[in-house]
């Protein structure tokens, strides 16, 4: 058999027409049609970003007062992340422009071409009706009113308005993937309190350090795009100040759930000691050796190492909370 | 008018290779989606708690 020899992933089908083809039986209406793959429609779901969403929102379900039965809790996870990956559909669908130019995301589905913009909107829209419907049918509709906010969030707020007016974009809109543990803990106990409140403040204020250390190493891509993140508006040098002050901040800030007696010390102590790393790779990245203006002469070693090191952050110190919770 | 160019025998197979692969996948979905609604009435009913 022979194999497609230009079909792969993230290729562009240039040269090929919209075509009405019929050859060996096959029919195909565009060239979108054709050659997206189920892989592709996966992909539209931005299934990286989806793994830690899914991590939190798990662990505010598991951490919240009372008990939701396994099925009820594994639809409210689930809800989360289609909730996730629609909003990240819609996202691409709307920045299908600057994907384009950013050489790390012209592979995906709709710049390469291989699924139409209307068809990825169409998908985006169906995923987040179906997982608010779906997350008020197995939990209550307190849950998913914070689904669909979080949602509406993440497309209107953070991909429409904040993205590409202002280098506050990132903190702001950082709220959006600070909802999932909120959701989770609603999901169980149909209201809010002061510890989802705290785990939403923690994701929020983990953001920008975690996004910035990203950007300072992808500020070129970002030029390119036109978009207004901070390395690219205020310079590497303030992005680095940042970067240490939010780190700072955030840092006393996860601790506070312990001190206020909400947590027991498996998790102060967590945090206090991921706190420090933390802290070590903010200080790292502010002392990379770097020109008069801030650009790094190591090729933002010690950025990305921070940006490792946030990820990791995040799924420990969440990890400590469980473990708190059920061991502690 | 837009022009009709045929693909070739090799883009041919691989259009009907990835549409094969899509169909299955929606099949997997509908299945589970079947099988997650039919899960959540059996809790929601065992609960009380089916209330529409």
């Amino acid at each position: 058999m022979t194999e497609p020899t230009n079909v792969g992933h993230g290729q562009n089908r240039e040269g090929s027409q919209p075509s009405l083809a019929l050859l060996s039986g096959t029919m195909v209406s565009g060239p979108e049609e054709a050659f997206s793959s189920a892989a592709d429609w996966f992909a539209l779901l931005k299934p990286r970003v989806m793994t830690l969403v899914v991590f939190t929102g798990w662990i505010g379900l598991l951490v919240a007062p009372g008990h939701l039965h396994p099925v009820l809790a594994f639809t409210a996870i689930l809800c989360i992340a289609v909730a996730a990956g629609a909003a990240g559909a819609i996202n691409m669908w709307y920045d299908r422009d600057i994907d384009a130019v950013m050489r790390r995301t012209a592979g995906r589905p709709i710049p390469a071409g291989r699924i139409a913009a209307g068809e990825a909107l169409g998908y985006g829209i169906t995923l987040s009706a179906f997982a608010v419907v779906v997350m008020a049918l197995a939990t209550n509709v307190a849950a998913a009113a914070v689904l669909a906010l979080s949602i509406a969030f993440y497309v209107f707020v953070y991909t429409m308005w904040l993205k590409r007016r202002t280098p506050q974009n990132i903190v702001i809109g950082g709220a959006a993937g600070a909802f999932p543990p909120v959701i989770g803990w609603v999901a169980v106990t149909g209201g809010l309190d002061l510890m989802p409140i705290l785990l939403f403040a923690i994701v929020f204020f983990w953001t920008p350090p975690h996004f910035w250390s990203l950007s300072l190493f992808a500020h070129a891509d970002y030029a390119r795009a036109g978009v207004p993140m901070l390395p690219v508006v205020a310079g590497a040098r303030h992005t680095r100040w940042q970067i240490v002050l939010y780190t700072l901040f955030l840092v006393p800030l996860t601790v506070v759930p312990w001190a206020l007696g909400l947590t027991g010390a498996i998790y102060g102590i967590a945090a206090i000691v991921l706190g420090l790393g933390f802290i070590v790779c903010a200080i790292r990245v502010l002392r990379d050796e770097q020109d008069a203006v801030g650009i790094s002469l190591t090729k933002d070693a010690p950025a990305r190492a921070s940006f490792k090191y946030s990820i990791l952050y995040l799924f420990v110190l969440f990890a400590a909370l469980a473990v708190d919770r059920f061991v502690g | 008018m837009e022009l009709l160019t045929p693909l070739s025998r090799a883009d041919s197979q691989a259009v009907q290779r990835r549409r094969r692969g899509r169909n299955w996948a929606m099949l997997a979905a509908l299945i589970a989606l079947v099988g997650l609604f039919y899960a959540i009435t059996l809790v929601k009913i065992g609960q009380g708690t089916m209330a529409f």
